[in-house]
């Protein structure tokens, strides 16, 4: 007696949350059965494995029939097929969007290319997630980046309104969108001590701060070149910072700087002299970074650079995180009192926001 | 021409792409009603067309109305080949035919196509202006209103319940067309699909037209199936309840009883007058005795000749009473008398009975406070047909010139072609009627019929419950709650329908009977099987379950007459041991009554399939079941008889377990209260040893514990065995689950607002190698068991749950293939019942409230099966005693003596008491038949508030689907039309589309989509008795092919949240309340 067919239809379609993970976490029908005799619930139920097997193929079906849907989830809102309660559709569509934080980790500032998936297999065994899985994550942070690519306006609304994400998986989908975009590099060995949170949170910076969308300097022509307003850095932003160059070059200004970081941090900082001592190697990295931002391949190094110019040299001399930051609070605010110094305003978008990148990437 | 038909087509969205090159598509409509087509504009390079366009008018008979289907379909232009279709919505517009349902459809509709399934949705809006038209011999029957509900639609009144009403339409099936092998699958099928609901409409029509006839307005309980007779054709028949009814006026009133009633009085004045009765079913003839006779108005002349081609091996096999019923010439009158005469001292005064109809059944399972005064038991008949044997010449001169698939005029050959089919279930009919006369009943309720076809043999099926109804309901239909009083006087609540219609003396068939444990007047049986739901006033102990007898035999593969002989043949055998399946699983539940009795033969190329499911309860009139014994055959053996101690054991444990989980324990009644001067049938506890060689010369051996009598299993041989061990293998639902095949769950009340309903279908593949008897049994029985611990499973987030109204349906569509689909819903419930009582008291009070009026309304009988003069009701009919004991029947249909050692015994000569009688039956058909388990009246009784029950506030927006009349927590407060839909869909892709599961899933849930669809654009909100009554199956893995065939129905209805009935503020509900409501879909 073999089973030709079976199966089970209800006018709500019945979702089954567990094996919804299990199927997004790419296990086959055999590995999901496994995986859910072993949770006890053949002792809970008093069922059977065949009933559990009949159940986890019959679910199975049901979310390959949805998955369609789920790709262009307002799809999955408007179809007449599947029943299925509002909470349930926002559960699948964001169980569906979640990603793994070892997989993110792996892919992030990569291009979501073709090239790349082929590395999934890779991905695969080094993070223990199953290809299947991997290839699910790659493919919605593809779609993802497809769908918004061309569009104007907020890129987390518009990942929102595409997608009916919650806002916090928008604004991580934004965070990787804007890093694709980019090619940020996440990978380097010196960068492995960094979360995705810890990206996730810069980007979000970086997109408030040094985009075009974040002037709001909306393009009044409709042709204009400028079409990714949240995507790309702003050009002109990046061409300006070259002007920063003078706070290191110019001496004068470089020692004034200085002597006022100084003179207001005395008493205040525990590694007041490792700072002291610090003070121009810190300072020339951190705008050696922003002038060299107009090339697209230091712009990819931007984390690189951060970590190994500031991060590095601070933690070797064990600076506690309370003392760097009133040191970037105290080192952007004296730039103010530089009266050579013309460029205030770009200094305050490239250093505000770099600040909470910093805070942010300075830990172990 | 008194109708107009308009139709606009606003916009289509989420079309496929169509042109591969842009990625887009340019689709425009098609609207087609009868003869007449519309266009819409293209609208180019879109997905989401806006076509807007003007309304398209039909200016159309209101036959034509009735019958055609609107055709849109949806197609893509092409300037250089020909327009892709997309897609085709079929809308049955009979809706917006009578007045108070839906006025305007209008919505989305999703593109089907039958090879693609659901392509993109289109919104559409649909009106008819209808002007009167008072010809009176009309062809339409323009506002009766039909309901798929069996029982009295919610916010209705039945005036009067006017009758049977039936009707069957054939026409040759497209897919047999010579046609058919040049034209593409889709034609064909779309081809189907317009056939079948053009045949839809027509015979609904007809059914309708005899309603006008019988001055009713509506039809409740209408069954409508399809025969797919293959080569010899498509027969499209149906059957329900003629009824007049009322509208309640306002919905919250739940009872409104008789407040008004005068005012219906006035209305139907009566009935019983000679109706310019033109109905075919003919003028009244007086009733014959003899099965076989029918009212010469009929025509069936004709059959009767043609029907010398028919087999005749017709073993009338009644399952208890069959037998009485043909020979029992003296006591017939005698039992008349008494139906009579009861009807009689219930109606008051004299009345003049008039016998229009021609067949007392009923279609509903659920009726009116009163209606039901008492229940004979089971009847039912078995017909087995060879399809090939039609030599109708209108079917033979219509195959010729039928060329296209068009419908042909139906007044011509309507009127011969049918006439074999109608004889056929002529035939089956007035055997259940003289079933029911032979059980002292004058009429039949929760009647039901159905084939089942293999290649040419076809069996026909009829099934209902004999009863004795009061005939106030016929005539005047008074209301529901204003009998009650007066019926208590006579007959305490709660146990009057469990009394015997039948006379003692002369019982149809050997019965146990003892005074009622409820209101110690009057006889009733030891166990009662009935085919309708749990009347709501009948006292019931415990809850109830979901009871299965499953049953497989092979058969040898034959061709025609030696494939029916061998079916008929097995027949008795499966109807036999499916009661006694039933009756040992009864007892091991610790119950004594069976409700939704429903009994499904199916026939296959090598075997033959039988599955019972009915509802058992333990009602507290009827007396406490005895246990099960076991006994060997073999009692020196010590080993063996330490096994049958054991197995013994084992059973009393289930019992004992059973009892537990259902809660069922009945007040211990002493003796002296009984009062018993009724003598124990011997026959009951008498165990029949295998030595003896006929059942007159029993041994008798008393094996009955105190005043219990036991069931004896005896066990001689490994079959027996087998049947033991598979009665202790039924494994009860797991905690908090509860299951039954009836409406609502006896003993549970209290619901709450979730439900889900669902269809379950498996198909298994049998090895052919070891094919036997037991092995085919287990492979059913363990088909049928998984199904369940599946659905149990699935559901089990719902618990405390109850599987309501679960149908088992059984196929067989190919050698090897067993499939079985399940239909059922799933409703949460309180576990605090305290609430319900209370409330229930409160309308307690309100129906006596309203029975003063009651002396007002005298009206005669309408339905009532033969025309004798009255008698007072002779007050002393429990005085006859021990009339029981006579023996001369064969005791195998005894429901309570089976065992298994003499099974052979009384089998050899229970089958010549067949042949005896097949001798005496004129050759024609072959023949089975079967009637009878028990039964009696049903009583009244605890489910007052089977709707009433309190319910979490949920919010509207969705669909919801449900098998039942009602929805647990809301009232219904309009019914919009019936739903009434057939779905082809076939694949070449099956292994692309996800094998046959994949396949099967996803036209199911399209299926599920349209109906949602289509309610919605009725304005509804719900679906009630849903029903799938066919799901045709067929797969050429081969091939990569398969096909489906789907029908579906239903009453489309709005309903409303008692808490928002109640408090007129209603918040929304959001997130939180998921469970309850289902679904986002966007209905608009």
């Amino acid at each position: 007696m073999t089973s030709e067919l079976d199966i089970f239809v209800g006018n709500t379609t019945l979702i089954d949350e567990d094996v919804y993970r299990l199927w997004l976490d790419g296990y086959s029908v055999g590995d999901a059965v496994a995986l859910r005799v072993r949770s006890g619930i053949l002792e809970q139920t008093g069922a059977t494995a065949a009933v559990l097997q009949s159940d986890t193929m019959d679910h199975y079906r049901t979310f390959h029939m949805l998955e369609r849907l789920l790709h262009a989830p307002p799809k999955l809102l408007h179809q007449l097929i599947y029943q299925i309660p509002p909470s349930r559709q926002a559960l699948l569509i964001e169980r569906y969007y979640a990603f793994d934080e070892a997989f993110v980790r792996e892919v992030l500032g990569k291009k979501l290319s073709k090239g790349t998936k082929k590395d999934l297999d890779d991905i695969s065994t080094k993070t223990g997630i199953t290809l299947k899985s991997c290839r699910r994550q790659f493919d919605n942070f593809k779609r993802v980046f497809k769908v918004v690519e061309e569009m104007r306006g907020s890129l987390v609304d518009n990942i929102q309104q595409h997608f009916l994400l919650s806002d916090r998986l928008a604004r991580d989908y934004a965070a990787i969108v804007f890093f694709a975009n980019n090619r940020f590099e996440t990978g380097k060995k010196k960068l492995q001590y960094l979360s995705f949170g810890d990206f996730a949170f810069c980007a979000e910076l970086m997109i408030q701060n040094w985009t075009l969308g974040a002037v709001g300097e909306a393009p009044t022509d409709p042709d204009s070149q400028v079409d990714d307003m949240d995507m790309d850095l702003d050009k002109e932003f990046l061409q300006d910072l070259k002007e920063l160059k003078v706070l290191v070059a110019d001496k004068d200004l470089l020692d004034l700087h200085k002597s006022l970081v100084c003179t207001a941090l005395r008493g205040k900082l525990g590694v007041f002299s490792e700072m002291e001592a610090n003070f121009k190697n810190l300072s020339r990295g951190l705008v050696n970074v922003a002038t060299k931002l107009t090339h697209n391949k230091d712009v990819r190094d931007l984390f690189v650079d951060l970590v190994e110019k500031f991060v590095e040299p601070c933690r070797s001399d064990h600076w506690p995180l309370s003392d760097v930051r009133l040191f970037l609070n105290q080192y952007s605010a004296s730039v103010h009192s530089l009266d050579g110094f013309r460029h205030q305003a770009l200094w305050d978008r490239y250093m505000g926001t770099l600040r909470g990148c910093l805070l942010r990437l300075y830990h172990d | 021409m008194p109708g107009k038909l308009k139709v606009k087509i606003v916009a289509g969205r989420h079309l496929p792409v169509m042109d591969r090159a842009s990625d887009l598509t340019d689709a425009f409509v098609e609207v087609k009603f009868g003869n007449t087509t519309f266009k819409t504009d293209v609208y180019p390079k879109s997905l989401n067309p806006q076509w807007n366009s003007e309304w398209f008018k039909f200016e159309v008979d209101d036959e034509d109305l009735q019958d055609e289907p609107l055709q849109i379909t949806v197609l893509d232009h092409d300037t250089y080949s020909a327009n892709d279709a997309i897609g085709k919505v079929y809308i049955d517009i009979d809706p917006l035919l009578y007045s108070e349902a839906a006025t305007v459809i209008s919505g989305w509709f999703p593109i089907y196509d039958t090879i693609h399934g659901i392509r993109g949705e289109i919104n559409v809006v649909v009106k008819v202006d209808l002007f009167n038209d008072l010809n009176r011999f009309r062809q339409s029957s323009c506002g009766v209103k039909f309901f798929c509900t069996t029982s009295i639609p919610k916010c209705y009144r039945a005036v009067i319940i006017h009758g049977f009403v039936e009707e069957l339409v054939v026409n040759e099936d497209p897919e047999y067309q010579w046609i058919d092998r040049i034209r593409t699958p889709r034609a064909s099928n779309e081809a189907r699909q317009r056939l079948i609901s053009l045949m839809s409409g027509e015979l609904q029509r007809k059914i309708g037209l005899k309603v006008l006839e019988m001055r009713g307005n509506a039809v409740v309980g209408y069954l409508q199936c399809f025969d797919l007779e293959g080569e010899s054709g498509l027969v499209v028949r149906a059957i329900g309840t003629a009824c007049t009814l009322d509208k309640l006026s306002s919905p919250a009133a739940f009872l409104p009883a008789c407040n008004s009633p005068s005012k219906e009085m006035k209305e139907i004045p009566f009935n019983e007058d000679p109706n310019p009765n033109t109905h075919s079913s003919g003028p009244s003839t007086p009733l014959k005795n003899q099965t076989y006779s029918f009212s010469p108005s009929k025509s069936y002349s004709r059959q009767s000749s043609s029907s010398d081609t028919d087999l005749s091996l017709t073993p009338k096999t009644g399952m208890g009473s069959g037998s009485a019923g043909k020979e029992g010439g003296p006591f017939k009158a005698l039992l008349r008398q008494q139906t009579q005469s009861a009807l009689e001292q219930r109606g008051g005064s004299p009345h003049r009975f008039c016998r229009r109809r021609e067949f007392p059944f009923f279609t509903l399972t659920a009726f009116p406070p009163g209606f039901l005064v008492h229940v004979g038991g089971v009847v039912s008949a078995r017909s087995v047909k060879l399809l090939d044997r039609i030599h109708n010449p209108a079917f033979v001169g219509i195959m010729s010139n039928t060329r296209s698939y068009k419908l042909l005029d139906w007044n011509s050959f309507n009127s011969d072609e049918p006439e074999t089919r109608d004889a056929w279930w002529a035939e089956i009919r007035q055997e259940i009627k003289s079933h029911a006369k032979a059980l002292g009943c004058h009429a039949v309720v929760g009647y039901s019929e159905s084939t089942s076809i293999c290649e040419e043999v076809c069996i026909l099926s009829a099934s209902g419950t004999a009863a004795v109804l009061n005939p106030r309901f016929l005539q005047d239909g008074t209301v529901e709650g204003c009998l009650e009083q007066r019926l208590e006087e006579n007959l305490p609540a709660g146990c009057g329908f469990c009394h015997i219609p039948y006379d003692e003396l002369n019982m149809p068939f050997p019965a146990h009977l003892t005074y009622c444990y409820n209101c110690r007047k009057q006889k009733v049986p030891d166990v009662l099987f009935t085919t309708i739901d749990l009347p709501t006033d009948a006292t019931v102990i415990g809850k109830g379950c979901l009871i299965q007898a499953r049953l497989c035999r092979l058969k040898k593969k034959a061709q025609a007459e030696a494939n029916a002989t061998a079916i008929s043949n097995l027949l008795p055998f499966m109807e036999y041991e499916v009661h006694t399946q039933l009756m040992n699983k009864l007892k091991l539940k610790g119950m004594n009554a069976l409700f939704g009795l429903r009994i499904q033969i199916t026939v296959g190329e090598n075997m033959l399939m039988g599955l019972a499911s009915a509802t058992g309860v333990y009602l507290a009139a009827l007396p406490t079941p005895g246990g099960i014994q076991i006994a060997g055959k073999t009692p020196n053996d010590g080993s063996y008889e330490q096994h049958i101690s054991h197995m013994q054991k084992k059973i009393n444990d289930t019992i004992a377990k059973n009892k537990e989980l259902y809660e069922i324990n009945p007040p211990e009644i002493s003796e002296e209260i009984i009062g018993s001067p009724i003598p124990e049938p011997r026959q009951r506890s008498r165990l029949l040893r295998s030595q003896s060689e006929s059942s007159d010369e029993v041994t008798e051996l008393d094996l009955s514990h105190g005043k219990k009598d036991a069931f004896v299993l005896e066990i001689d041989d490994t079959d027996a065995m087998e049947d033991v061990h598979s009665l202790l293998t039924d494994v009860p639902p797991p905690s908090g689950f509860y299951s039954c095949n009836t409406e609502i769950m006896p003993g549970i009340n209290n619901w709450t607002s979730e439900i889900q309903m669902f269809t379950s279908v498996r198909v298994i593949r049998l090895s052919s190698l070891n094919l036997t008897n037991q092995a085919l049994n287990k492979n059913f029985n363990d088909l049928c068991e998984n199904l369940l611990k599946s659905l149990y499973f699935k559901l089990r987030s719902m618990i405390p749950c109850c599987l309501c109204h679960v149908n088992f349906t059984v196929s067989l569509p190919e050698d090897e293939l067993i499939q079985v689909t399940v239909t059922a819903v799933a409703i949460t419930f309180d576990k605090n019942q305290a609430l319900q009582t209370t409330k229930a008291h409160v309308e307690k009070s309100l129906q006596r409230a309203s029975t003063d009026n009651e002396e007002l309304l005298q009206f005669p009988l309408e339905l009532c099966s033969d025309s004798l003069p009255s008698h007072p009701f002779p007050p002393a009919k429990e005085h006859l005693e021990s009339a029981s004991s006579n023996s001369g029947i064969p005791a195998a249909q005894r429901a309570t003596s089976v065992d298994y050692s003499s099974f052979a015994d009384r089998c050899s000569s229970w089958i010549e008491l067949i042949k005896l009688k097949a001798q005496t039956i004129r050759r024609g058909s072959i023949k089975t038949t079967v009637t009878v388990e028990k039964t009696s009246p049903m009583g009244e009784g605890n489910f007052r508030n089977r709707s009433a029950a309190p319910c979490a506030n949920s919010t509207v927006g969705v669909v919801k689907m449900t098998p039942l009349s009602f929805i647990p927590g809301a009232k219904i407060t309009k019914y919009l039309g019936i739903i009434n839909m057939f779905f082809i869909r076939e694949t070449t892709s099956l292994r692309e589309e996800g094998g046959v599961s994949g396949f099967l899933h996803a036209f199911i849930a399209e299926v599920f989509a349209m109906v949602r669809a289509h309610v919605a654009a009725l304005g509804g909100n719900a679906v009630v008795s849903y029903i799938m009554k066919q799901c045709v199956f067929m797969e050429n893995p081969n091939k990569n092919q398969a096909q489906c065939l789907i029908n579906v129905s239903g009453d489309a209805v709005v309903f409303a949240r008692e808490s928002e009935l109640e408090v007129v503020s209603t918040q929304q509900p959001a997130a939180n309340c998921q469970p309850a409501c289902t679904g986002g879909e966007v209905t608009t």
